[in-house]
């Protein structure tokens, strides 16, 4: 028999009680799983696909393939989270009075903080990046993004965030302290599981991933636009990804500082936020607030961005009052560095503090209601197209309103004394989520999805999915405002109260209507491949303005045989206009960043150096920290990083042949 | 670094025709060096001065110290990081500031709330609860 030392060291505090065999839920998730996983692998190698992946997408440094694979991500884990609310409005439709419901508290608390995790750093964040990664470049006429390979690198990490995320439902705990893990619940005393530490490495290993996509993103707007293009002439989504990739590059750090003086205070006793020995809890909450409203428009502005470009787009029209849109998204980059504290006006610093960041809440919608209203003016006379994207668009701009008001009733402290901690609030901020980021993010991929792929999505299943999100959205959370403003508190798995349970089996029907949204856009992802030669399309199938659209759909490797010179501030539809042709001879050979297989090891490591911290297996993660290093230094020396597309091979590309075998 | 060659490539293309060097990095001088190391020199030397020597009282010491810590940063990003309004085409400079005033505003506030925080808690006993 091995002694219990000795166990202790291999396998630091893992053991078989740590696999949670006893709940019957988890149970039947972790087979579920296992069953599809273990298909999708025997799939993959039955049509012996695995090298095809490894080296055309792994570990692709393309941002378009990097692109594609953070919006499957971003999706993998919207199921997830998905489930997880699922799960919360089933519990809270029937858990009244004396019915216990199925969760207890225990699961339940874990279930809410895991939502509002994937929900906000594995879904939202992924699908934002995404889109920046597949269209920025090409709206800038660039060939890539400025570091190709920490782009690669930066996804695989948020990847290994994620699969720690994924690893904490079947292994052990995940934490039970909301989604930003708040202390003292996180603190060791109040949660010696591994919850916390699963949560803190997660998003410390995706955090890195972020902050380096974000850096890499503000070097390529700075410094690879196409000649002409000023930055007055850039395009608005351009604009509002430098906007927010620069905040990302502000913020990310603080997190990063916050997190790791948490895990200090778990790992090596520290004071930091503890009760006791000079620790202050606040000061945990008004670092990650810190973070975490300008977060809010990191994901925002992006999609703004997208509302724009479609808006215009579909109008015919050019963007009404363009250097106002720049102006409200730099000002909005810099006033949500003055409004944090409106997440904790009830912590008590007083009058003075408060009335200061309540008043600077409500300065914030003033640039953003200028956007409104540019949008609306875009509109005004135009020659609107109602497709799927510009339905998008008008679902936005009536739920987001919406949202943007009760936000502005929330930043007076009075009220938000009422209200915090209600329901009122959670629902305003799904509003704005789901009304602003979710339904621009949906918007984005149905209006490039044909530049990605080369052929439309099905409209028909575009609609119902449209129409199940939106009708979705406002049956599920109407209710939850209203007994939010009547007080019910949040994070609740039962309550006492029998009258209000109308309002949470109407609140579960409508994440139902959602859920057929959701499926709806799974069927629509399938029909139209299925359909993919009727729905084809040429480069420019929604009549674009920007660059993006001057290329092929989807575009060759290299995005443009020649990088474009910009005139005019709609660079594309300037190029329509003059009747520009597109040169088809005297190609050169185009130099490109080769793929590398680094990120994915790194990545992996770092997910290994996770769960070895979180399971106190010191021998592991020191093996797999000191691989780490010694891989990143190694791929320092590795010269061969680029290659020559031939210009043969252009030539072909570019007047619609297939390219030579072995291109 | 994977970046120069995917970096230049477009800028290449794009800007200065061919070639690596082309990118608007602020180069130093031999003479900005040297200005930079003297100054250096000098802001380190004083405030050991003041320390060592004990000419000031404590508490205009200390300040004293900050003040040329503060100048010392100046010196640093101007002669060694040779951040100005050229560098990049002033995109260095404006980093620079919105990060000063990022850090600014985060300080700042946090100060600010928890000094009111710590001000309007609830008057306690010294000795009342350990470690408070």
């Amino acid at each position: 028999m091995l002694s219990d030392s000795l166990l202790k060291t291999i396998f630091g505090r893992l053991s078989f009680e740590s696999f949670p065999i006893h709940e019957p839920i988890l149970l039947v998730t972790f087979i579920g799983v296992m069953v599809g996983g273990v298909g999708v692998v025997a799939l993959i190698t039955k049509f012996r696909l695995w090298g095809w992946l490894w080296r055309d997408w792994f570990t692709s440094v393309d941002h378009k393939k990097i692109g594609i694979m953070y919006m499957i991500l971003g999706f993998i884990m919207l199921l997830r989270g998905f489930a997880d609310a699922l799960m919360m409005r089933t519990q809270q439709a029937i858990a009244f009075g004396g019915n216990p419901g199925y969760l207890p508290p225990h699961h339940y608390d874990q279930v809410f903080t895991a939502h509002g995790t994937i929900m906000i750093f594995f879904v939202a964040i992924p699908f934002v990046v995404g889109l920046i990664n597949y269209v920025m470049p090409l709206q800038i006429g660039a060939r890539d993004v400025a570091f190709p390979y920490l782009n690669n690198l930066s996804f695989w990490l948020t990847v290994a965030g994620a699969a720690l995320v994924m690893v904490s439902l079947f292994v052990g705990e995940f934490s039970r302290a909301g989604w930003l893990n708040y202390v003292p619940v996180s603190n060791l005393q109040n949660s010696p599981d591994t919850g916390p530490d699963y949560y803190l490495w997660a998003l410390q290993i995706a955090g890195v991933g972020t902050t380096l996509s974000a850096i890499n993103m503000v070097t390529t707007i700075i410094k690879m636009r196409a000649p002409g293009m000023t930055m007055m002439k850039m395009p608005i989504f351009t604009w509002t990804a430098l906007c927010s990739n620069v905040l990302a590059v502000a913020i990310f750090p603080i997190l990063t500082a916050a997190f790791a003086m948490l895990m200090l205070d778990r790992y090596v006793g520290t004071d930091f936020f503890t009760n006791d020995l000079g620790g202050n809890a606040m000061m945990y909450w008004n670092l990650v607030w810190i973070w975490g409203h300008p977060e809010v428009y990191v994901l925002v502005l992006p999609t703004f961005g997208i509302f724009s470009e479609i808006t215009s787009t579909f109008s015919g029209k050019r963007l009404f009052g363009y250097s106002s849109m720049v102006y409200a998204t730099v000002v909005i980059t810099i006033l949500a560095f003055l409004v944090w504290l409106h997440h904790f006006f009830t912590m008590g610093s007083g009058a003075s503090v408060n009335s200061f960041f309540g008043i600077a809440t409500m300065v914030i919608s003033i640039p953003t209601g200028a956007k409104i209203f540019n949008w609306l003016f875009t509109m005004y006379r135009g020659q609107i197209r109602f497709e799927l994207p510009m339905m998008w668009v008008v679902a936005f701009l009536i739920t987001f309103t919406v949202g943007g008001m009760t936000g502005v009733l929330l930043a007076v402290p009075p009220a938000d004394f009422v209200l915090h901690n209600s329901l009122f609030l959670v629902a305003h901020f799904h509003n704005v989520i789901i009304g602003g980021v979710l339904f621009g993010l949906f918007a984005g991929v149905q209006y490039w999805f044909p530049k990605a792929f080369g052929f439309r999505l099905d409209p028909f299943w575009g609609k119902v999915n449209f129409w199940g999100w939106v009708i979705g959205y406002w049956v599920a959370w109407t209710p939850i405002y209203i007994v939010g403003l009547m007080g019910t508190t949040r994070r609740m798995n039962h309550f006492d109260d029998p009258t209000l349970q109308p309002w949470f089996v109407i609140a579960a029907i409508g994440a139902a209507i959602i859920a057929v949204g959701i499926a709806a856009f799974l069927i629509q992802i399938a029909v139209s491949i299925k359909n993919r030669d009727k729905l084809r399309v040429d480069g420019d199938p929604w009549d674009g303005r920007t660059l993006e659209w001057a290329t092929t759909s989807p575009p060759p490797a290299y995005n443009f045989a020649f990088t474009p010179v910009v005139h005019e501030l709609d660079a594309w539809y300037d190029m329509k206009d003059k009747k520009a042709q597109a040169p088809k001879d005297g190609f050169r050979a185009i130099h490109m960043p080769r793929n590398t297989g680094v990120g994915v090891i790194v990545s992996a490591l770092a997910l290994v150096l996770g769960f070895a911290m979180v399971w106190y297996i010191w021998w592991l993660a020191a093996i797999s920290f000191a691989g780490l290093i010694a891989v990143s230094i190694g791929h320092t020396f590795n010269y061969d990083r680029d290659y020559y597309i031939p210009a043969e091979d252009v030539t072909r590309t570019e007047r619609g042949l297939p390219a030579a075998a072995g291109a | 670094m994977s970046g120069p060659h995917a970096h230049t490539d477009p800028v290449a293309a794009g800007h200065h025709g061919a070639g690596h060097h082309g990118d608007g990095h602020g180069h130093g001088t031999r003479r900005g060096y040297l200005i930079g190391f003297l100054l250096s020199v000098v802001l380190t030397a004083v405030p050991f001065a003041l320390v060592m020597t004990g000419i000031l009282s404590a508490p205009v010491t200390a300040v004293a110290i900050i003040l040329l810590a503060f100048v010392q940063i100046l010196v640093h990003t101007v002669f060694f990081l040779h951040v100005n309004p050229k560098a990049e085409g002033g995109w260095t400079l404006l980093a620079l500031v919105f990060t000063g005033v990022i850090v600014t505003l985060v300080i700042a506030g946090s100060l600010w709330i928890m000094f009111h925080l710590n001000s309007n808690m609830m008057p306690m006993q010294p000795g009342s609860m350990p470690g408070m």
